[in-house]
């Protein structure tokens, strides 16, 4: 767990980075999320008041868009296309097969903090589809086969950090 | 002033005037709900449509939002204004089948609740027109509430729906709501609202509960005049 006295330092520096500019909010809370993986309540508060911006109003923004998170999520965060061309080459099948590796629904974390999973509505890779991106790479073509490989490996490399 | 026509009526209105306020100044009645002479305006509620036409074109558009412009031929109650409002108010009213305010209005449009809009249970009686957070930013300057979420699960409260340590208990919000959404409770010395119960102020002269503690030391930081002179009721003063 990251330290209140943590979170508000860390804050700062990126409202500092941004140049204590009100307009940078969203740019604020996406650094945010990166260095925390979600966006905290401390945080929050931290860059509201730095920025000058009314606490209610940042909480807004933050609920607004879907790519802000208010609860912490895991290590990897595993998207599952839903877009219309990758719901017709099987998206929904891919999804079941993620629930059951995982143990976890969309929207929920694992227990052990490694994966979140989150449906999106189309990652403009439609070609590719169905199409699964994990943190910032995209798999393509995704089968049953290839769900077990991309988390096993990942799995891996966790276990041997 | 610019020169407009209104339901064939010419009118002439200082220039920036809304087509709200021109419209009922030539004695003609426009529905409203979220338009509030305290906020600004949003054209949130969307009842106030008018059809306007400029040469050959006309369209529908928000009066409270739109500025009278010179030649303007406005039809305030066209086929096609009545059916916008018709379908606007549907959707209002399926969103708050308990508003007593939208049942009035809905009656006086000959509007009923629609089958095919499945009426909402859980949205209250809030029709999201942002009044309330606006006269909270623009009139009281402390933003305790905004509104959250969006689409469907668009909600209107503090942050976090906790206590927020910025509100004041002024009530300003209760005010301006439209539909009568938003709770407070007053019983005696205290006030009840947003989650939050505030201390009253008693009246030195009368003894009548008249304001939150909280809203009165408010005023004293931004004014500068002490809170002991503010203590005392308006009917006193």
């Amino acid at each position: 767990m990251t330290k209140a006295s943590n979170i508000a330092a860390t804050t700062k520096t990126i409202v500092k980075k941004h140049g204590r500019d009100k307009s940078a909010l969203i740019a604020v809370l996406q650094d945010i999320q990166e260095a925390f993986n979600y966006l905290p309540k401390d945080a929050l508060k931290a860059a509201g008041k730095s920025l000058g911006i009314p606490f209610s109003r940042v909480y807004e923004v933050a609920t607004f868009y879907n790519a802000f998170s208010l609860k912490p999520r895991g290590e990897h965060i595993v998207k599952i296309c839903m877009g219309t061309a990758c719901h017709v080459r099987g998206a929904a099948a891919i999804q079941d097969k993620m629930e059951r590796t995982l143990c976890i629904k969309p929207g929920e974390t694992t227990p052990d903090n490694k994966f979140s999973l989150e449906t999106v509505n189309c990652v403009g890779a439609c070609a590719l589809g169905p199409v699964v991106v994990i943190d910032t790479e995209y798999h393509g073509q995704v089968t049953m086969n290839k769900v077990d490989k991309i988390i096993g490996k990942l799995k891996e490399e966790g276990a041997q950090q | 002033m610019v020169n407009l026509t209104v339901d064939g009526k010419n009118i002439s209105v200082s220039e920036g005037t809304m087509l709200l306020e021109a419209i009922r100044g030539a004695g003609i009645s426009i529905p409203t709900l979220c338009a509030h002479e305290a906020v600004s305006r949003s054209g949130a509620c969307r009842l106030c449509v008018v059809e306007i036409k400029k040469g050959t074109r006309t369209r529908i558009v928000t009066s409270c939002l739109y500025a009278a412009e010179e030649g303007l031929i406005v039809d305030t109650k066209s086929e096609r204004v009545l059916n916008v409002r018709r379908l606007v108010m549907e959707l209002l009213l399926a969103r708050c089948p308990e508003s007593d305010v939208l049942k009035k209005l809905a009656q006086e449009l000959g509007v009923e609740p629609q089958a095919r809009f499945v009426a909402d249970t859980d949205k209250g009686k809030c029709i999201l027109c942002r009044s309330c957070v606006r006269v909270c930013e623009e009139v009281v300057g402390v933003s305790a509430i905004g509104l959250f979420a969006r689409g469907s699960h668009k909600t209107v409260g503090t942050a976090y729906n906790e206590k927020s340590d910025v509100c004041i208990g002024c009530g300003a919000c209760v005010y301006v709501c439209p539909t009568g959404h938003i709770e407070m409770i007053s019983t005696g010395d205290k006030r009840k609202i947003w989650g939050r119960t505030f201390k009253m102020q008693p009246c030195d002269k009368c003894g009548k509960y008249f304001a939150p503690v909280d809203q009165l030391k408010f005023i004293s930081k931004k004014t500068g005049v002490p809170l002991s002179e503010l203590t005392v009721c308006t009917e006193c003063r």
